[in-house]
């Protein structure tokens, strides 16, 4: 599956008229389908009855502009059943809408929804126009941003079922959430940003126009009382956009007064503050100049940057949200009996069966009990395909279960889950400040004390020798123009943009430092069994020891006796074969091996010590494979080899991270044959074998002793000491125990190949940084001459100012997008 | 140059009202969704309700339909 995995997207890429690829969703169609329908003036064929289902009812609707327009393909619908769509009935009971759904007097509710499956615009104009289209919908407007859905209905005309089930008719999935806390608080943020950048850009635009005015005044000799007008009528103007836009920044002021820390508010208030003090005092005694056009620009475009910022802020949160939210409500739970019974997943314990049916959302961890089909774990990992599960494999919650009925026994529920462990790091991430913005506030901190100080010295000379309003607008100038703004603004806005793009490809930061060691690493350092390999076993090998039995036949006769076992080994040898003939009269003997009867002749499947034969290799030769032997009564027949599975890129991963740069090594656990025969193979330079815990440990120490950054990629548990002792660390996401993991980083994706990424992105962010501090550096070094010679006028410092610190933001949003 | 006496009160009410309509949409959700708006102008979802586009689509399907036959 992973090398399906690594192949597939290439082939996946959209191009809606290629022949043998589903109209609706892309997927190969089988070479016999029957699915075709005449959708926008074509015959189209489809892979499977949901695409087609989906496709004819979009072409009934009319609204087969959205094939013409969208840009990606669909996500494959969930099979309906023979009823025709999913079942969303369960949606209408009363216990389930309490808290989701609002209702008032008159027959009206409304709700938030979350839509799944949009992939690009043009499916948020088609879920919109669909569902609009239904009698009795009286609102349902889609945030294309968000993936969130507000909907207002009619009790009496439809109900919310009838509506989730028509977003299902059109291959989307969509369920009521409660939109959260923190939803609220965001969109509180930005709608109080919005405003305050409204009040400024409005009174920015009308202060300009007066300011024109007077100064085209100052030289056509305009009377005094019309200059005393317009003066009086901006500064009615300035006052709302000081008291209300500019508010952050005051009270950023008052908090660095109580805290006695100085950041870039303290000089941002003193200069906006400061003007408006001048101007007020000039405005109303006559003469002078006033700065009324300064205080509303600047506030203006100190607003925007903030804005950005923030911006790329939430876009890292609403990674959050979407996973936080991907837990369906009910599910249903299998009873010994066989009884089906719908219960909230609150309700859930471990040991609980439950029932999953195509497109159903996996609602708590567990294994799979019954059945195999594949599951879609994009929200969890990133990883694009649905993965093949079969009875025994773990299931995580979130994952979506993509084709055929599945039960899965209940092990972890509630805050247990892997989902709420990625969500308790995700949460740590947001809170964490990173150090290195720290480091760079408290180098704020420095500069606006140099900058207060040079202000005063500037304010005094330029008193002394040219007045008190020369010497104003002077220090106005040397204020505005060296606002740090570009300083501050330089780390985290190249660190939100760096996060945001790389969970998006499935590796979890969390903290902006480690993103930070992890661009100066020269060594990566993996473990073995679950990290550069599955951690699975499968066979290798099989050598048939008697003429006439042919290859096949041993395989199918080891498989036939392995039947019931959950041993690793058993189950990889039963995974080898597909249809394994009948045994009987199994006998199991834990840890040794197995005897049955297969077509009346006995057998026996184990060690060579079980099997009766004297082994001159170990049990597991120097190869790193594991040896079972097959024997009848009259001596061995032939034998098996497994071998742990070795990730189909785990070879071009190790190239990768070399040509960066890197000093690829291996720590393993394992003996040193196996580990000296996976490096082989994978061209690994330094790979050490048969280490403990503490081995490991001093391994590390050992390389950081010279210097060395060393970057450890593990699986979190049973590597956590030398996770942690290196400085940063790498966790694969499909452990358990990730809420434990000590790790900076989560490879949420399966695929090794979002490491080459990742450190690519951290070296970029690492480079942005250090371009943007350099301008910061660089613009104050020249603009604060030049202002304090008294050169700039305050306006001009205002922009100069401004463009930088827009410079910088432009520049970190360039990691949000890849290079390739 | 006393019509500015009135001229200038007057841009400060129109200023106001514009900035008390963008207030409202804000609260109203209209700039909740920042990309969408973007992306939905593309659609030319009044086509049919133009009678030259309505007309050229119905060319292109018999030109369609002559074309498979």
């Amino acid at each position: 599956m992973a090398v399906a995995a690594s192949s597939l997207p290439l082939d996946h890429a959209f191009c809606p008229d290629r022949e043998g690829a589903c109209f609706h969703c892309g997927l190969p169609v089988p070479g016999a389908s029957s699915h075709r329908a005449a959708v926008d003036g074509a015959e189209r064929s489809f892979c499977c009855v949901g695409c087609q289902a989906v496709a004819e009812t979009i072409e009934a609707a009319g609204l087969v502009e959205f094939y013409r327009q969208r840009d990606d393909w669909s996500p494959r619908p969930a099979l309906p059943d023979l009823s025709g769509v999913a079942d969303m009935s369960i949606y209408d009971r009363e216990d389930l809408q309490q808290g989701l759904v609002e209702c008032d007097a008159e027959q009206q509710a409304s709700t938030s929804l979350i839509l799944e499956g949009l992939t690009c615009a043009a499916c948020a104009w088609l879920s919109e126009r669909h569902v609009n289209s239904i009698p009795g919908v009286l609102e349902f407007r889609v945030n294309y941003a968000t993936h969130r859905a507000s909907l207002r209905w009619d009790r009496s005309r439809t109900s919310l079922a009838g509506v989730l089930e028509a977003v299902a008719r059109i291959g989307f999935r969509a369920h009521p959430f409660d939109p959260g806390r923190r939803d609220s608080i965001q969109r509180q943020e930005q709608r109080t940003a919005l405003r305050r950048l409204a009040v400024a850009a409005l009174g920015m635009v009308q202060v300009m126009m007066l300011a024109v005015a007077l100064y085209a005044g100052h030289y056509a000799g305009m009377t005094g009382a019309m200059q005393g007008f317009l003066r009086w009528v901006s500064l009615l103007i300035t006052v709302p956009v000081l008291l209300y836009a500019a508010q952050p920044f005051f009270r950023g002021l008052w908090r660095d007064l109580r805290y006695r820390h100085l950041s870039m508010d303290v000089p941002v208030s003193l200069a906006l503050g400061g003007a408006f003090a001048i101007s007020v005092w000039f405005t109303w005694r006559g003469g002078g100049e006033v700065y009324y056009d300064s205080v509303t620009m600047f506030t203006f475009f100190l607003l925007s940057s903030r804005f950005l910022e923030m911006a790329a802020r939430h876009r890292v949160g609403l990674s959050v949200e979407e996973r936080l939210h991907s837990l369906p409500a009910l599910a249903i739970r299998v009873d010994e009996d066989g009884a089906e019974a719908q219960v909230p997943v609150a309700a859930l314990q471990a040991g609980d069966r439950v029932l999953l049916r195509p497109g159903d959302t996996v609602p708590a961890d567990g294994r799979i009990s019954e059945g195999e089909g594949s599951v879609d774990e994009a929200l969890l990992s990133g990883e694009s395909l649905p993965v093949r599960r079969r009875v025994g494999d773990r299931l995580v919650g979130g994952a979506v279960n993509v084709e055929s009925p599945l039960v899965m026994t209940v092990e972890a529920v509630g805050k247990n889950t892997t989902l709420a462990g990625i969500v308790a790091l995700l949460e740590r991430v947001q809170s964490e400040r990173p150090r290195l913005a720290q480091l760079t506030d408290r180098v704020a901190g420095y500069f606006v004390a140099v900058v207060l100080l040079v202000a005063t010295v500037v304010a005094v000379y330029w008193g002394l020798i040219a007045g008190a309003a020369t010497a104003a607008e002077i220090t106005l100038a040397v204020l505005v123009v060296t606002c740090p703004c570009a300083l501050s603004l330089a780390t985290p806005t190249a660190l939100a943009a760096a996060v945001g793009s790389l969970t998006r490809s499935g590796l979890l930061v969390t903290s902006g430092e480690a993103l930070e060691t992890l661009g100066r690493a020269t060594h990566m350092l993996f473990d073995k069994t679950g990290t550069l390999t599955w951690g699975r076993l499968r066979v290798e090998r099989v050598v048939s020891l008697v003429d006439g039995l042919s290859e096949e036949r041993l395989l199918a006769l080891a498989a036939a006796l392995e039947r019931g076992s959950e041993h690793p080994l058993g189950r990889a040898i039963r995974n080898a074969c597909d249809t394994p003939p009948g045994a009987s009269e199994i006998h199991n003997t834990p840890g040794r091996g197995v005897a049955g009867t297969v077509d009346g002749t006995r057998y026996r499947l184990g060690s060579a010590g079980f099997v009766g034969i004297h082994d001159d290799a170990d049990e597991q030769d120097a190869a790193g494979l594991t040896r079972v032997w097959l024997a009848d009564q009259t001596g061995p027949l032939g034998r098996l080899e497994l071998a742990d599975q070795v990730r189909a890129e785990a070879p071009a991963v190790v190239a990768s991270l070399k040509t960066l740069g890197l000093r690829v090594g291996m720590l393993s656990g394992d003996r040193p044959a196996a580990a000296r025969a996976l490096a082989r193979r994978l061209d690994i330079d330094h790979a050490q074998g048969g280490l403990s815990p503490t081995d490991k440990l001093a391994a590390v120490r050992q390389l950081q002793s010279r210097e060395a950054v060393v970057a450890m990629v593990g699986d979190g548990i049973n590597d956590a000491p030398v996770l942690g002792a290196a400085q940063v660390s790498v966790a694969m996401g499909t452990g358990t125990q990730l809420a434990q993991a000590s790790a900076d980083l989560v490879l949420l994706s399966e695929s090794l190949e979002t490491l080459h990424e990742g450190v690519t992105i951290a070296r970029r962010t690492r480079a942005i940084i250090a371009q943007n501090m350099g301008w910061a550096i660089l613009y104050n070094v020249i603009a604060l001459p030049l202002a304090a010679s008294g050169w700039l006028a305050p306006w001009m410092a205002a922009i100069g100012m401004s463009l930088s610190s827009l410079l910088v933001v432009a520049n970190a949003f360039r990691l949000r997008y890849p290079t390739r | 140059m006393n019509i500015l006496l009135m001229l200038i009160p007057l841009t400060l009410v129109v200023m106001a009202v514009a900035l008390v309509a963008f207030l409202w949409s804000v609260k109203a959700g209209q700039f909740d969704d920042l990309e969408g708006p973007a992306h939905r102008i593309l659609f030319d979802d009044d086509d049919p309700r133009i009678p030259a586009s309505a007309r050229r689509a119905e060319q292109l399907a018999r030109h369609r339909s002559t074309d498979s036959s």
